[in-house]
């Protein structure tokens, strides 16, 4: 059984207990354990069902690495699954739950799938589920949803209370990894007085080395250890960062470093997670390496663990994985952890070596000192076991498996197939790998590095992340990093001197035993975390998904939460094998950041709720607010849809809003609207340009509605442009166009015309604008004071200058709702002072307010086109009957030439008419006009659809538009739109767009 | 995330400040051309891996159009350069040709 030991654990405070909940079980660990480590010391093996299969799991790692161990953490607004219970630390109150079982975790009846597993090889879902059709979505597909997925999602209703935030950070250096090789390379490198973020994952500094032993100077590792941190504290230019993983590194030099900063200590106030966002001169990678696993049969079962994970829980946690190891290597590595055990006073029966060497190396003398039988040119048959390791039996290296030579009782399995360098962030922004055939491992290809803006290598690597194993090359490699960083000679100080035994070369074993044959290989485990196995690989490369991003992807090897740590490079070692190749040839999958998952929390940082987006207020904002304002957004402004009194409903609240303007009269909010200068002696030819219609011949004084297209020939912005005198032009955008529509004309100035004297300012929030509409807002104007708006000073499209109610005001004598109808605008600062004035100059006109979707309602009733109604950036103004505002004098414009291609003067285009329900009812937004028969997709055919529909309380019945094919033509036919639910449909009317005073007679007056 | 330093006001920018604007250098074509010269000025562009001539504006900084020259796949930025150009200056088409050599 797994237990703690009576003494040892380096990391744990044994004076400290700290009570936990798995599974609703109340368990006891101490301060420093993980959660893995303390279930480990309560015998919990078992702490997880697989995925596929729901095979029972155990922890395999003591790390990042882990595949299986995977819980949810917490609860309510809090849970989280999937989190690796090898990094968690445990606290007081923490609350694991396992995954991936039902109905629980000792019985699955998932677990069946396991005993049909030769009939769920790799592809099973894409070759099984095809046929017969019908069956996908109402059968296959809702029953493989349900069994899908890793963990629960959290309830979608949930809503994190943490904070999160971004830290931005600007180094000479980063160094990502705080073992031996790490912290030296930072120390020198430090002691030259450039800044150093030296960062590391997990809560300790030191990495393996405090475990797998040796001396440097005359030190052991932890002292050597504690002196490099002292020294790297002391620096200023030095900043040191624990529970912080390097994340990702990114062009020039970017990287991303995820902190922990209360996982620990949920109760403690301030930031859950930080994301650090650095920008390096240099990026040295020293992460390390992690071990692989060996594939044999039954390598999954509770009980069996990375060799090195087993030491690392014996010696920094006090906890012993099982009384009882048999240890199974193909290199000398391992022999430390039976050394280990040993020396814990645990027992090693055997260990089973798949190499056959001359002689003894120093470790393994050492063992065989301690009595430890070593069974040379050996391989594990298969482990035996249900729910956790028992034994396991013994065969040849040589042979196909099956010959039993030995069976050795045994409650844990210490596998090491090697080790392989973390290469991720090395990789992450193109830094290639070479294959090195003596360690059986990919490294840095120092030749081929990723490279900054000039060209040069801005990642290097160092330690064991370089394919440098011992301790001596570690050191030598750290100074060497650091003498090439700093581009001094190599220092004055050469590296310590390391003693660690020498280790003999390892045996590159990808499968065991080496010609394993079918069942063996069905039940040897590549990929703990989505159960793939050394079958499912082969049976990849034999169904022609000979590339490794193919194989990976049909056989899931590599996917998920662990994105393959342990299972990449023994998975392309099978499949180069099947197909024969080498394994540089077959190469690896592509490293993508982060290198660990990352909340997203931490992605979002401060940014959500509020802060999420900053929201525009015009002028007005407030008073709308305070008067029952309906908001809906509009780009990041927010516009009031309508105007609530109370009792109200919206539909109330419209029809009110309408009936008034049309009778009386209506304030509109127009803030919003963009408003751009355009200035210089050659604005005009700018703006004839930029607009289909000629603007040059605008006269000062004047105004004019003008389309926009981009050089594709699509409309993307309409408006008014008033000339304000002979240079100056005033052109407003849509609302929330502005700021597009400003950077559209900086281009063509900048960058096409830029010999053109012409000065573009967006001066949309220097003005808050109303408009005061209806047949009353002359009246209303007259009673304010001060201007004379009359018909013959300011008939319709002119504009006016002067004070209103002594405020300094220009009026544009515009209509987009077909009224009578002046618009505003005024500096931003006036602009409430003027509103409060309208509304209160005089009661009896029936002044009143209205929102976004009475100014909508009025503009359908006249047939007034709006961007991104109307529009969805595939429309030319021919569609929408606009020819009379397209110039024919003019040679060029932007989108004229394109406005000339075949497509767009196709005759059968969908064009834009008006509709009407042929029972007054309101057309569905959206709804596609359906003919009989069906496309070469399969779908419905269509023949037009409704832009904008609304019901008219001028008209009392439902109005659209729409665009449909051959449509002005077809005026009074009845074509049928289709509901939502697809099936049945809605007749209307082919009619005129403009529904309201055809002749133009109100907004006239 | 790249960084570039926009050639107006000398910052080194990062990527979050600017807009991309797509290749750089083409010539307009308007009304009369062919339409195998228009679809190519709209729709056909290089897409090179390696020296690109490319568009950006420092959107979020002083507003201008630049110009930059980078190798799309080792990330090398030859220079950037006001976008009042027809083809990329001497002292561009230099720093490409001597990374080349």
């Amino acid at each position: 059984m797994s237990t703690r030991l009576a003494t040892g654990g380096r990391l744990i405070d044994r004076t400290t207990p700290r009570h936990f909940t798995f599974n609703g079980k109340r368990l006891t660990g101490y301060a420093g354990d993980t959660l893995a480590s303390a279930l480990l010391a309560n015998d919990q093996m078992l702490v997880g069902r697989s995925f596929k299969y729901h095979r029972p799991r155990g922890i395999v790692a003591s790390g990042a690495e882990e595949p299986n161990a995977l819980v949810g953490l917490g609860r309510g607004d809090r849970f989280e699954p999937n989190q690796r219970a090898t990094t968690t630390e445990v606290f007081d109150g923490l609350e694991a739950t396992s995954q991936n079982h039902w109905p629980s975790l000792n019985f699955d009846i998932g677990a069946i799938n396991a005993r049909f597993a030769s009939f769920l090889p790799a592809g099973f879902y894409y070759k099984t589920f095809t046929w017969p059709r019908s069956f996908w979505k109402h059968l296959y597909e809702p029953i493989i949803r349900k069994s899908a997925g890793l963990g629960r999602a959290p309830d979608p209703e949930a809503r994190d209370p943490d904070s999160y935030e971004h830290f931005h950070a600007h180094v000479d250096v980063l160094i990502i990894g705080g073992g031996i090789a790490g912290m030296e390379t930072a120390k020198r490198i430090g002691e030259t007085g450039v800044r150093v973020l030296l960062i590391e994952q997990d809560v300790d500094w030191g990495g393996r080395a405090p475990v797998d032993g040796g001396e440097i100077g005359d030190q052991p590792p932890e002292d050597y250890i504690g002196g490099l941190l002292a020294s790297l504290n002391a620096m200023d230019n030095v900043s040191l960062r624990t529970r912080c993983m390097g994340a990702g590194v990114y062009d020039h030099g970017y990287a991303l470093a995820y902190e922990r900063l209360t996982d620990h200590t949920p109760a403690a106030k301030g930031p859950r997670h930080r994301l650090w966002r650095i920008r390096a001169a240099q990026i040295i990678t020293a992460t390390g390496a992690l071990e692989r696993p060996l594939a044999f049969a039954g390598n999954d079962l509770p009980g069996v663990m990375l060799a090195s994970a087993l030491r690392d829980y014996v010696v920094n946690w006090g906890v012993s994985p099982g009384d009882r190891t048999v240890i199974v290597t193909n290199n000398d590595d391992a022999y430390r952890s039976a050394l280990i055990l040993r020396r814990a006073g645990l027992a090693v029966p055997a260990i089973v070596d798949a190499r056959v060497l001359p002689q003894d190396s120093p470790l393994m003398a050492e063992a065989r000192a301690l009595g430890i039988r070593i069974l040379q040119g050996h391989a594990i048959d298969h482990v035996i076991g249900q729910k956790r390791v028992t034994g396991v039996a013994l065969c040849a290296h040589a042979g196909a498996g099956g010959a039993v030579i030995d069976e050795i009782a045994c409650d844990a399995v210490a596998m090491s197939g090697g080790w392989s360098p973390v290469v991720h962030l090395w990789s992450h922004c193109g830094g290639k790998l070479c294959w090195d055939e003596t360690r059986a491992m990919f490294r840095p290809d120092h030749n081929r590095p990723p490279t900054g803006d000039k060209g040069q290598a801005f990642v290097t690597t160092t330690g064991a992340a370089n394919g440098m194993f011992t301790l001596q090359e570690v050191l030598d490699d750290a100074v060497a990093t650091a003498a090439q960083i700093t581009k001094t000679p190599p220092m004055t100080s050469a590296a310590p001197q390391a003693q660690a035994q020498e280790e003999a070369p390892l045996a590159p074993v990808w499968m065991m035993p080496q010609g394993a044959g079918v069942h063996h290989r069905a039940k040897a485990w590549l990929d703990f975390q989505n159960d793939v196995k050394v079958s499912d690989v082969q049976l990849a490369a034999r169904e022609g998904f000979e590339s490794v991003e193919h194989a990976k992807r049909y056989t899931t090897l590599g996917m998920a939460t662990d994105q393959g740590k342990l299972s990449n490079i023994n998975g392309l070692a099978i499949l180069s094998g099947a197909l024969g190749a080498d394994i540089p040839d077959v190469g690896t999958t592509t490293f993508r950041p982060p290198y660990t998952p990352i909340s997203m929390g931490a992605i979002a940082g401060p940014g959500r709720g509020d802060t999420f987006q900053p929201i525009r207020r015009t002028p007005i904002h407030d008073w709308l607010a305070a008067n029952g304002a309906e908001w809906e957004p509009v780009g990041q402004w927010r516009r009031p849809y309508c105007l609530k009194r109370p009792g109200e409903t919206t539909h109330d609240a419209v029809t009110r809003e309408v009936t008034n303007t049309r009778k009386n009269v209506g304030l509109l909010d127009a803030s919003t609207l963009g408003k751009l200068i355009v200035k210089g002696p050659d604005a005009g030819r700018f703006l004839d340009m930029l607009y289909t219609n000629m603007m040059s011949t605008l006269k000062p004084g004047r105004c004019r509605y003008g389309l926009m297209c981009n050089e594709n020939g699509f409309l993307m912005d309409d408006g008014v442009v008033a000339r304000l005198d002979a240079d100056t032009y005033l052109c407003h955008t849509t609302s929330g166009g502005a700021d597009h529509i400003h950077a559209h004309m900086e281009d063509w100035l900048q960058c096409e015309w830029w010999d053109w004297q012409v000065y573009v300012a967006n001066v949309t929030e220097q003005y808050g604008q109303i408009a005061v509409v209806g047949p009353n807002a002359r009246k209303l104007l007259e009673a304010v004071g001060g201007l004379d708006v009359s018909r013959e000073t300011l008939p319709f499209m002119g504009w006016v200058e002067g004070a209103l109610g002594g405020i300094p005001v220009r009026i544009f004598r515009i209509s987009f709702s077909g009224e009578l109808s002046f618009e505003i605008p005024v500096k931003a600062g006036y602009a409430r002072h003027l509103w409060d004035h309208l509304l209160s100059a005089c009661r009896d006109f029936g002044v009143m307010p209205y929102g976004t979707e009475a100014l909508h309602v009025m503009r359908a009733e006249k047939g007034f086109i709006m961007i991104g109604d109307e529009t969805d950036g595939t429309v030319i103004p021919q569609d929408l009957g606009m020819d009379w505002a397209i110039s024919k004098k003019k040679t060029d414009y932007l989108g004229k030439r394109a406005q000339a291609r075949p497509d767009m003067a196709r005759p059968d285009r969908w064009k834009l008419v008006g509709l009407e329900t042929c029972d007054g009812a309101v057309l569905p937004d959206g709804a596609y006009a359906v003919a009989e028969g069906r496309n070469a997709n399969g779908q419905r055919k269509v023949f037009g659809r409704v832009t904008s529909t609304y019901y008219s309380p001028t008209l009392g019945r439902g109005i659209a538009m729409g665009l449909v094919q051959n449509g002005p033509d077809r005026l009074g036919e009845v074509i049928h739109f289709a509901k939502s639910d697809g099936v049945t449909t809605i007749e209307a009317r082919i009619v005129d767009p403009v529904f309201y005073d055809k002749d133009g007679e109100k907004q006239n007056v | 995330m790249l960084t570039l330093k926009c050639p107006y006001c000398g910052i080194q920018a990062d990527e979050t400040e600017l807009s991309p604007g797509g290749e750089a250098h083409l010539t307009r074509h308007g009304p009369g051309s062919s339409d195998g010269d228009f679809h190519d000025y709209l729709f056909a562009r290089q897409n090179r891996r390696g020296v690109h001539f490319e568009r950006w504006r420092h959107a979020f900084g002083c507003g201008k159009w630049f110009l930059a020259a980078r190798d799309t796949q080792t990330l090398q930025v030859f220079g950037t350069y006001p976008a009042q150009v027809l083809e990329p200056p001497q002292h561009i088409r230099d720093a490409i040709n001597q990374s080349q050599n």
